[in-house]
């Protein structure tokens, strides 16, 4: 399980987690974040299988992938 | 915030004035996630020329030199030469080393001084709005070809490995655990240590470069456009090589030539 | 670290071209790191940097252009190692964009221009003193800059320790602007042993206070302009005029710790030679003459001068001139321009006469500073340096006196 969120004053915007996951954890969003962009929204977290692909291939370091033992 | 970002960048300089989608902040990640592992941060300084790419240490918590267009090899030769005992990473474009910087570029080569180049190639002069670099392919559209690119591109790693460098990798942004590996052992290395790393433009090279502005589709292109060599294989000829090209471990690293040859004819004492 | 004359503590007296005494100096001002590329006249330097820098314990290398060398010994005294550089006035000129850059983040360094004929390769064998407008403003951009013109072979050794000195206190480059007659002649100097410590600038006369690298302190150097922690602020209007205020008064408020000017013969004085460098060598001469200052030297000297030449020169130095109230300001710091203590030298003073070995450069500044004076350049091109003779010709049909 994990728990994944993204910093709203890094993202902007750019969408390349959208593809990155290769779970698609990661889907277009109506939120803003600071840059004035749209941010992605997480949906099924509960299929995260921790690759942490998403963090690497954020360029803007707004991912964080915590594991959860739950 | 990303814990590992939050560790080594300054915060306060946040946003960085990368674009968005922009792949040095991939470039940017997967060197802290190397020094991590390798646990060097207080043995480590960064030394970067001017360009997109040469921001990319200038958000890190360390000791950083940014310095001029196509100088930070030079700066960075005066400062191992000044503390062999660390390890100085360079940043620096394809742009900033292949051109302005080709001459220190080659003759550091040549000398195969312990250095970890990491030259981020993104085909084009993005800081400046877009004009094409050395590395620009040919029939580019960009501000300063626009009937298409007539140059033969130059191949930087290919350079690099003439010219004598003992450690050379090409990856890509949409690599990056390979890409980290590869810095790992470029800062292991006691040598010339050259990393390419082919990183998207969307903004400036996006439409004249690659025909596409998405990032995302960027680098789907550079997953499906490069290949790495296996033994036996097929050479495509439309693809770039990628992966580690050249690892010379027995080359005789500059530094340790020369405190052998003063040590042998007794000009150091002790 | 050990030291191959260790044991030699005293000061010794030795026989040394200007080049050799200049290395031999930087060493013994603790210098520990020398990048260069070899370049007539200045080549002799790089020579002995090749072998005494590692005899000293330091670090040396010969870079692939100029360029290099000027980077490289920036990035080394970040590392640490106090570094200098040497060259002339082509290699001179390539080196601006770095001199800007250790300007504007204040790195102490020191680069030697040993002048040549130019511009362009020009006279790679003989002398001039053309570059004196360039170590001034060769970079682009508004910057002040200390600038040491040595005049002997001892003013070599001495003002190139004088320079790591300044360029410490002061966390500037400086420039050591000598010239082939000064870098090539030979004389019996007073050489130093051992090493001297010279520490770095203290804490007013720094803009952007930052420690050597590896040190923890996360120093950031950065060409832009940046604020104490190197975080840009080249976009924002106000603070950049800020920072480039701070960079130049640094230097321009300090001028009094930096000004070293001397003058000789200047009792009574109406008329004066204000120069600088290998020119105040003939200089002297002249004044000595007009003064009929005779001593040993100069009667042999014109002994033979007599004896070979028997027409003209003979009566000139015949003569006695003693009457003729004529001084010497030797300029040592050419940069920052010492206005207030040349006010103060020349006080009394009528007529200038600055003679250059350049178009005519230097004058401009030493008549804009002494208005109410009439200053007279006296230029020389081509290579030779002026003749005592022709000075005091000079001062002569100045001074209406009749030959």
């Amino acid at each position: 399980m994990a728990n994944i969120t993204i910093d709203r004053a890094c993202c902007k915007g750019c969408d390349i987690c959208l593809s990155a996951c290769s779970k698609k954890i990661f889907v277009r969003g109506k939120k803003r974040n600071n840059y004035g962009t749209n941010m992605p929204d997480v949906i099924n977290p509960e299929s995260c299988v921790l690759c942490r692909m998403c963090e690497r291939m954020c360029p803007d370091g707004a991912i964080d992938v915590e594991e959860n033992d739950n | 915030m990303n814990r590992l970002y939050k560790k080594y960048v300054k915060t306060d300089t946040l946003p960085t004035l990368f674009c968005p989608g922009c792949g040095n902040g991939i470039v940017q990640y997967a060197t802290i996630k190397a020094i991590d592992a390798l646990n060097i941060k207080e043995e480590i300084a960064c030394v970067s020329g001017i360009g997109c790419s040469s921001w990319i240490p200038c958000y890190l918590k360390l000791d950083i030199m940014h310095t001029m267009h196509g100088r930070a090899i030079a700066f960075a030769e005066g400062l191992k030469l000044a503390r062999p005992d660390k390890k100085i990473m360079v940043f620096t474009g394809d742009g900033d080393c292949l051109a302005i910087g080709g001459n220190h570029f080659l003759h550091a080569c040549a000398r195969n001084i312990d250095l970890t180049v990491i030259m981020v190639n993104n085909y084009i002069y993005g800081m400046t709005g877009g004009q094409k670099s050395p590395a620009t392919p040919e029939g580019s559209r960009t501000k300063t070809s626009p009937f298409g690119s007539m140059d033969e591109a130059l191949d930087g790693s290919a350079l690099a490995m003439a010219m004598g460098a003992s450690y050379v990798a090409r990856w890509t942004t949409a690599h990056p655990v390979q890409l980290e590996k590869a810095i790992k052992e470029g800062l292991e290395h006691k040598g010339f240590s050259f990393i390419e790393v082919l990183c998207q433009c969307p903004v400036q090279a996006g439409k004249g470069v690659y025909g596409e502005k998405d990032p995302a589709a960027i680098m789907k292109m550079y997953r499906q456009k490069t290949y790495e060599y296996k033994e036996g294989m097929e050479i495509p000829e439309d693809k770039i090589r990628i992966g580690t090209l050249k690892h010379d471990k027995a080359a005789r690293e500059y530094i340790e030539k020369i405190e052998e040859k003063l040590a042998e004819q007794s000009v150091r004492k002790g | 670290m050990e030291f191959k004359s260790e044991g030699l503590r005293k000061p010794k007296q030795l026989v040394l071209q200007g080049n050799e005494a200049c290395s031999k100096a930087a060493i013994y001002a603790g210098c520990r790191f020398f990048a260069g590329y070899p370049i007539t006249p200045s080549t002799e330097i790089i020579e002995l940097m090749s072998s005494e820098m590692y005899e000293a314990g330091g670090s040396f290398i010969q870079m692939e252009d100029e360029i290099g060398s000027a980077c490289a010994i920036i990035g080394a005294r970040w590392g640490g190692k106090k570094a200098m550089t040497a060259t002339s006035g082509p290699g001179y000129t390539l080196m601006q964009e770095a001199i800007g850059f250790a300007v504007v983040t204040e790195t102490p360094v020191v680069i030697v221009n040993v002048q040549r004929g130019g511009p362009s390769t020009g006279q790679p064998t003989l002398s001039s003193q053309q570059d004196i407008y360039q170590t001034r403003y060769g970079s682009h951009g508004d910057y002040e800059i200390i600038v040491l013109a040595p005049s002997s072979v001892q003013e070599m050794y001495d003002f190139t320790v004088r320079a790591f000195e300044l360029s410490e206190r002061f966390r500037t480059p400086v420039i050591l602007l000598a010239d082939e007659i000064v870098g090539h002649m030979r004389e019996k100097i007073t050489v130093e042993s051992g090493s001297k410590i010279i520490s770095g600038g203290k804490k007013g006369y720094v803009v952007s206070p930052q420690t050597d690298f590896f040190q923890g302190n996360n120093t950031m150097v950065e060409g832009q302009f940046h604020d104490e922690y190197g975080r840009r602020i080249g976009h924002i209007a106000q603070k950049s005029g800020d920072f480039i205020q701070k960079i130049n008064y640094k230097i321009k408020f300090n001028i009094d710790h930096i000004t070293d000017i001397e003058s000789f013969y200047m009792d009574g004085a109406d008329i004066a030679i204000v120069t600088y460098g290998s020119v105040v060598r003939p200089a002297m001469n002249a004044i000595k003459l007009a003064r009929g200052i005779k001593d040993e030297r100069t009667k042999t000297k014109f002994k033979i001068v007599k004896d070979l030449f028997k027409k003209g020169l003979p009566e000139t130095f015949n003569t006695d001139y003693s009457h003729l109230k004529v001084g010497l300001i030797k300029i040592n710091t050419v940069w920052p321009f010492p206005e207030d203590a040349l006010d103060e030298i020349a006080k009394e003073v009528k007529l200038v006469i600055v003679p250059e070995m350049n178009v005519g450069k230097y004058y401009r500044e030493v008549e804009r500073v002494l208005k109410s004076k009439k200053v007279i350049s006296m230029p020389k091109c081509g290579g030779d340096i002026h003749t005592p003779k022709e000075m005091l010709d000079r001062i002569l049909k100045e001074a209406g006196v009749n030959e």
